[in-house]
């Protein structure tokens, strides 16, 4: 194995520097959030001097709760975010691809969830149990709609890799330029918002009813993985969705700029779509992403068959 | 399988301690168990040892939002026992103050329901449209909240004519932001699918509940303390007594919403007459208060508030009960909350805008053995008869 990967994977694109614009974008979260409240907000540093605090507060293991299982999960959570930010950015960066890497990284962003589901239930809390069961229904909700819209993607492109699908738009135009495009792109953008866990969608972890749910039990270092976790989804499904719909990110001259600019406002819109909704219940998410968004994925595919 | 999920006593929906034990299978609500005592401050046994005047300014301590609502009752059960009349200038003052009072609670419960659903936008754009009423409070009152404006016979501070126009403007800006925020309720989508057809309390339950205030009201049980028993300015005033038909949480919302617009006519009304009547007397001297009882009633924002008070020819009132509306509202959960989900358990007990440490009563545990008590109806009986029997022996000297 070349000692390249793993710079590539602790260094850039991969842990530090996802961590790094994670923790920004979570700064551009809470200063458009408290805009739109009429607050001041937090100055750009507060992410950063937030995790640097939880990391040297104590950690509470709770006594009914199987301790392997609750630590280890935050941590395996993060290992597969990060790996999902590398192939992305790698593809983007360096074109270095391979056949069904958008399968992959769709499985491993999966990984995080799954870890919450695992590490909730290991803490034994009863309001983290019904947080795990509520985050399980919820994957079960958005992971059929977020595969089809992408398969609108794939299926123009004629290829999984993401190498391909960045070549077809480089070489015939963004896939938001066509109807097909769009339609999926906002299907995608609402499984976002629920693979984020964000408001309207944040029932998992529902402050006001389960007191933050999954992450009930978990205190000091563990919670800062956490947090470090979602921030870095927050920046990897953005990058994401621009690779797939956007014509990709690019470091090169001007256009990064541009790169930038497509991701801020990809960030915006989800943050405006948090902070202009109350949360669902968990029956009406699965009814909105089985109904709905089920269905305009599916026309968007069939859209994209018929050459839209 | 049929699992216990806490509220409490301690929880991100609960502004003070309170303990909802939910008995769920899966996410759907099969019982619930509340236990008060948590936050028993003895309130009533205090007022015994205060003389007459300075128990306006304990039970103003009751409730942090009812601070005018409290000392209101109390001063008509005084009054009550006494048969003064209050001049016309104080009358009015009272109104104002007890409707702005209303207004600001509307406003701040509307944005805790917005915070519940985590609607945080709601919830910050409220507290911040509360503001003004906040200002209008301190202007006329010298306080944003405590306004230690009741007093037995009037009222403690004129309302100075140069303020009037400055009011009625802070009002008519009131009015624009109330509408829009009544819209954006009326018109969410979102809120209407997770407040619609939610912890319904319909009128045969409200009066089986005894429910009181905006959580009667939203179920079509047309009560209102205001009307129905008019002290002072309210039998001089117009006014509408708002109420809905299904009782679930979309209603109490919008029971709470229009009752705004309500209370700022009533403001308008009593501005109005302020100017009418000129400058005058605000407050009636009383001297000592004889033997006796007194009942005073009043429409808190969240029901009707009761304070009983018994004298005997001393300085301090001998007895002091207050039935806070909350008591009765609370208890409403052990029907509305059943059958619904955990997601909308939370929002249904805050829907009826509770008060916890008004509605607390002293509850009893072993510290030991952690072990703790019901009390039953016997016991209470038992109890209230040896109390009165000591009183009676205390009157009489026997």
């Amino acid at each position: 194995m070349d000692l390249k990967y793993l710079f590539f994977y602790l260094i850039f694109p991969g842990f530090l520097f996802t961590g790094v614009v994670g923790l920004l974008t979570t700064w551009v979260d809470r200063k458009v959030t408290a805009r739109v409240h009429w607050r001041v907000g937090p100055p750009w540093y507060q992410p950063f001097a937030d995790t640097m605090k939880l990391l040297g507060k104590e950690v509470i293991v709770p006594a009914g709760s199987k301790k392997t299982g609750f630590l280890l999960m935050p941590v395996i959570g993060l290992a597969a975010a990060t790996l999902a930010s590398t192939i992305i950015w790698l593809a983007n960066l360096f074109s270095v691809s391979f056949v069904g890497d958008s399968i992959v990284v769709l499985y491993i962003m999966t990984i995080p969830a799954i870890a919450m589901i695992l590490g909730a239930s290991a803490s034994g809390n009863p309001l983290a149990v019904l947080g795990a069961s509520r985050e399980m229904k919820l994957l079960f909700a958005y992971e059929l709609p977020l595969v089809i819209s992408m398969l609108t993607t794939v299926y123009k492109a004629g290829s999984f890799s993401f190498e391909r699908i960045l070549a077809e738009q480089a070489s015939s135009g963004i896939m938001l330029g066509s109807a097909s495009g769009i339609i999926a792109f906002i299907v995608m953008i609402m499984c976002v918002q629920a693979k984020l866990t964000f408001i309207p969608f944040d029932i998992p972890e529902a402050e006001t009813e389960l007191a933050g749910g999954t992450h009930i039990e978990y205190s000091g270092a563990p919670l800062a993985v956490i947090k470090l976790n979602t921030a870095i989804m927050f920046f990897v499904l953005p990058v994401f969705m621009i690779t797939l719909f956007w014509g990709g990110v690019s470091f090169a001259g001007w256009s990064i700029l541009t790169s930038i600019l497509k991701y801020v406002a990809i960030v915006v819109i989800i943050v405006l779509i948090k902070n202009t909704n109350p949360r669902v219940r968990i029956d009406q998410a699965l009814r909105f992403f089985w109904g709905p968004m089920l269905v305009l994925s599916v026309v968007a595919l069939v859209l994209a068959v018929l050459g839209y | 399988m049929v699992k216990k999920i806490p509220i409490g006593p301690f929880h991100p929906i609960l502004e003070e301690p309170e303990f909802f034990e939910l008995h769920v299978d899966g996410e759907r609500v099969v019982d619930i168990d509340m236990t008060i005592g948590w936050s028993h401050r003895g309130i009533e046994l205090l007022s015994e040892h205060k003389t007459w005047d300075q128990v306006p300014f304990l039970v103003e301590r009751v409730c942090g939002i009812c601070s005018c609502s409290h000392p209101y009752a109390y001063v008509k059960a005084v009054e009550d026992l006494l048969q003064i009349e209050v001049p016309e200038r104080a009358q009015y003052i009272r109104a104002i103050v007890a409707e702005l009072e209303r207004l600001h609670s509307h406003l701040l419960w509307t944005g805790l329901a917005g915070h519940f659903i985590g609607y945080n936008t709601v919830f910050m754009w409220t507290w911040k449209y509360r503001e003004p009423v906040l200002d209008i409070l301190e202007a006329v009152t010298g306080n944003r909240n405590h306004y230690a404006m009741m007093r037995i016979g009037g009222v403690r501070r004129e309302i100075p004519v140069e303020e009037i126009p400055n009011i009625r403007k802070m009002l008519d800006d009131l009015v624009e932001k109330n509408k829009m925020l009544t819209g954006a309720i009326v018109d969410d989508p979102v809120i209407h699918a997770r407040t619609e057809g939610v912890g319904i309390l319909d009128k045969k339950m409200c009066r089986l509940y005894g429910a009181l205030g905006p959580t009667a009201r939203a179920g079509g049980y047309n009560i209102d303390a205001r009307r129905d028993h008019p002290i002072d300015a309210y039998g001089k005033i117009d006014f509408d007594v708002i109420v809905c038909e299904n009782g679930d949480v979309y209603d109490k919302a919008v029971v709470r919403q229009l009752e705004n617009f309500e209370s700022i006519k009533i403001i308008r009304q009593a501005l109005d007459k302020l100017e009418a009547l000129g400058p005058g007397d605000i407050c009636t001297e009383i001297g000592e208060v004889p033997p006796g009882e007194g009942i005073g009633v009043y429409e808190a924002p969240r029901g009707e508030v009761l304070h009983y008070i018994r004298s005997n020819g001393g300085n301090m009132p001998m007895r002091h009960k207050i039935r806070a509306p909350s008591f009765n509202n609370i208890l409403t959960n052990e029907y509305s909350v059943v059958g619904d989900t955990v997601a909308d358990a939370g929002l249904i007990t805050a829907a009826v805008d509770p008060c916890y440490s008004c509605t607390e009563r002293v509850g009893r545990i072993d510290r030991n053995s952690g072990e703790r008590w019901i009390m039953s109806e016997g016991d209470l009986i038992r109890m209230s008869q040896e109390k009165t029997e000591e009183i009676r022996k205390m009157m009489t000297g026997k």
